[in-house]
């Protein structure tokens, strides 16, 4: 029993050593995932992000990561344990791990934090977020001029505003190219659930939908459509090998570049809280290829994303109205971002009632 | 071939208490191999994994937190199991005790007084009760499994949670996302001492386990309880009724289970969310079983399960393994405690058959 102790004890003084000099030298940048870091989706997207941070910042950072970390009290306890452990930065990848970042934040004002997707900032935490409706803009304008029928099947996870705004950004694309356009809405009520997922491109299919787009993770969706012989897009990771006939373009996120710039900004001791919210042109989100389409439908997707990125062009500007026929925006005007972050109605052209 | 398990006739008594020693053993031996094929220091992962979680004071206090559920719902488990009552739907009347008892800050947010905290656990309790007088109903007047009608519930009550916080109980100033506005200090349960975020939900389970203790081991109705648990037929004639037993057992797990959830949402969480549960009411069920339906047993059992979750995190940080390997290793926990307890209990036999037997008894 003793000899256990003294290795127990040895075993313990080497960590505790080597765990001090390394934190001298480099800054450690940690990582809180909601889902596996192999989920082909969400959660992936960021693992990726911190493997090119890790490559870019090779010589001055280490990370690391806890994953599966459910959201609740759990997550609070996680975040707590990477500050304590000598985390410098650190990023919560969820929507759902808001209040706890926000907690623990104040509880460490020495470690400075970023939320993704989040609204709540304090001096040492941050938010950033992608404007992924850029994105859907453009797959609405694709999808209108795809669709025989005029109507495209949307699968959709949770009634938030994140996913709302994807949901209206579609329609006010397609509507740009095709005034009759609609839009069918299953809510799956998940993020990730191959089945459930599955099930509803099933049921859209059947009620005549002949393109096929999703906000949830798995590509289950797109390989219904690829069974059935629809066309359809990707979420969050390019997914052309689930229907390398049959995806469009998918919306990839890309959080590489902004965790280098905001880790090199720590580095140099001058970060600050931000309210991030970047677009195409920043490159926080991508287009996978245009494929399994003319040309000149491709063409009109490439110049739509160049406006975009240039600014000329602003997917939320009037004249819109809301589902009701009451008027939103007037012409020309743009939406304000408070108004995207907080969108609880839907607008002309879904075939849907918003769940309240 | 078919494999049966047949009861000792005589159970050796040192076993019995050395059964949780060599599975935790035998988990340290087969956990530490495993980590060794990972290219992982077998002892720095045992360390961080058992021994770092109790070595710093805010950890101890986190070990608590996670315990605090997990026991409070075992012990009411216990009792329901005891007499054979198999209520698995804990995590329905969590959920329940959990919405009952946010009604005071979420719609009466206005009304600010000492009362509303004793009030809130009480409605708490109400609520989990409540809620399981449905299968006992369903068990005592209609003779349906309560097994089934209780598991089933559970969906209920999660999707009922789901459609409160995403419409009538949304907060209004919350950006329209799924959740209730956040309790006024008045509705929180307070720290229990200084130096950490522990709540008094803790305290609550531990009086609730010494109180259903007592109450199994000195009380007649803690008789009643194993008698009828063991047999029925003997219970009727010493004159006790399983019909209320169904009843008694199912609304004080469910009362137990609906504090846990209040105590939980009120002390950890502070508003009710979609989700509140990571699966409290199921790893419960594991924790009774674990504490051999003791309630002071559960204690123990309870911190152990907290404990591993806790020192899973631990090890995934300091060691920067995937959580995977970190549920094998809980996985090997659990599974060595009750193959140990079972064999301790039972022998295994293995029944040869002629093949052609089998295939005769078939055919009939």
């Amino acid at each position: 029993m003793k000899k256990i102790l003294f290795a127990l004890a040895t075993t313990a003084a080497v960590i505790g050593f080597s765990a001090a000099a390394s934190a001298a030298d480099k800054a450690k940048i940690c990582f809180v995932y909601v889902g596996s870091k192999t989920d082909g989706g969400w959660t992936q997207a960021h693992d990726i992000g911190r493997l090119e941070l890790e490559k870019a910042l090779a010589d001055k950072i280490e990370t690391q990561f806890l994953e599966n970390v459910p959201e609740g009290p759990d997550a609070e306890r996680a975040i707590e344990r990477l500050a304590r452990s000598g985390c410098g930065l650190i990023f919560t990848t969820s929507f759902g791990f808001m209040d706890a970042t926000v907690k623990v934040a104040a509880k460490f004002p020495d470690v400075k934090f970023e939320h993704a997707t989040g609204y709540k900032t304090a001096p040492n935490l941050a938010t950033y977020n992608s404007r992924f409706y850029e994105g859907r803009y453009i797959q609405g304008q694709i999808a209108a001029k795809i669709s025989q029928k005029g109507v495209a099947g949307y699968i959709a996870s949770f009634p938030i505003p994140e996913v709302v705004m994807g949901i209206n950004s579609f329609v006010t694309g397609a509507r740009s190219i095709n005034p009759d356009f609609k839009i069918k809405v299953v809510w799956a009520n998940t993020w990730f659930d191959p089945g459930k997922e599955a099930d509803a491109a099933k049921a859209l299919i059947d009620q005549g939908v002949d393109v096929l787009t999703q906000h949830t993770d798995t590509t289950a969706p797109m390989q219904v459509a690829a069974e059935r012989g629809i066309k359809a897009f990707g979420q969050a990771s390019d997914m052309i090998k689930a229907g390398p006939e049959t995806q469009l373009t998918a919306i990839v996120d890309t959080w590489g570049a902004y965790y280098i710039k905001r880790t090199q900004a720590f580095i140099d001791g001058k970060w600050e809280t931000t309210s991030s919210w970047d677009g195409l042109k920043d490159g926080i989100l991508t287009m996978a290829p245009y494929t399994n389409m003319p040309d000149d439908v491709k063409a009109m997707a490439e110049a739509t994303q160049k406006k975009i990125e240039s600014g000329e062009l602003k997917p939320f500007t009037g004249p819109l109205k809301k589902q009701d026929g009451s008027e939103w925006l007037a012409a020309g005007v743009s939406s304000d971002d408070g108004t995207l972050l907080g969108m609880n109605f839907y607008v002309e052209g879904v075939d849907d009632k918003l769940p309240q | 071939m078919r494999i049966e398990l047949e009861r000792r006739p005589d159970v050796s008594k040192l076993f019995s208490i050395l059964s949780p020693f060599i599975a935790l053993g035998l988990t340290l031996v087969f956990g530490g191999i495993m980590f060794m094929i990972l290219g992982k220091d077998p002892l720095a992962a045992l360390y961080s994994f058992f021994v770092e979680p109790l070595t710093e004071v805010w950890s101890l206090h986190e070990l608590a937190i996670k315990a605090a559920p997990l026991i409070l719902i075992a012990v009411g488990l216990s009792v329901c199991y005891c007499s054979n009552n198999w209520n698995i739907g804990a995590e329905g009347q969590f959920i329940m005790g959990a919405i009952a008892g946010s009604i005071l800050p979420v719609v009466f947010y206005e009304w600010q007084s000492p009362l509303v905290l004793p009030l809130m656990m009480l409605l708490g309790m109400l609520g989990g009760a409540l809620f399981a007088g449905i299968p006992a109903f369903l068990k005592a007047h209609l003779n349906t499994n309560e097994i089934l009608t209780s598991l089933m519930l559970v969906y209920v009550a999660q999707l009922f949670l789901d459609w409160l916080v995403r419409g009538p109980w949304r907060n209004p100033g919350g950006m329209n996302f799924p959740e209730t506005r956040t309790f006024d200090a008045t509705a929180i349960l307070p720290e229990m001492i200084a130096s950490g975020r522990a709540h008094w939900g803790f305290a609550f389970a531990i009086i609730a386990a010494v109180l259903i203790w007592f109450m199994m081991r000195y009380t007649l109705k803690g008789f009643e309880i194993t008698v009828l648990g063991q047999s029925e037929r003997a219970g009727r004639f010493a004159g006790f009724s399983s019909r209320k037993m169904i009843w008694f057992s199912m609304l004080l797990s469910g009362a137990l289970a609906g504090l846990a959830g209040i105590a939980e949402v009120s002390g950890a969480i502070q508003q009710l969310r979609p989700v509140i549960s990571p699966g409290y009411g199921f790893t419960a069920i594991i924790v009774a079983f674990l504490g051999r339906l003791n309630p002071l047993g559960i204690v123990v059992a309870g911190l152990v399960l907290a404990l591993t979750y806790l020192g899973g995190e631990a090890v995934q940080v300091s060691l920067q393994i995937s959580d995977k390997p970190i549920r094998v290793f809980q996985g090997l926990l659990l599974f060595f405690v009750l193959s140990c307890d079972t064999l301790i209990h039972y022998k295994i036999r293995m029944m040869w058959y002629d093949l052609s037997d089998t295939a005769s008894e078939g055919a009939r």
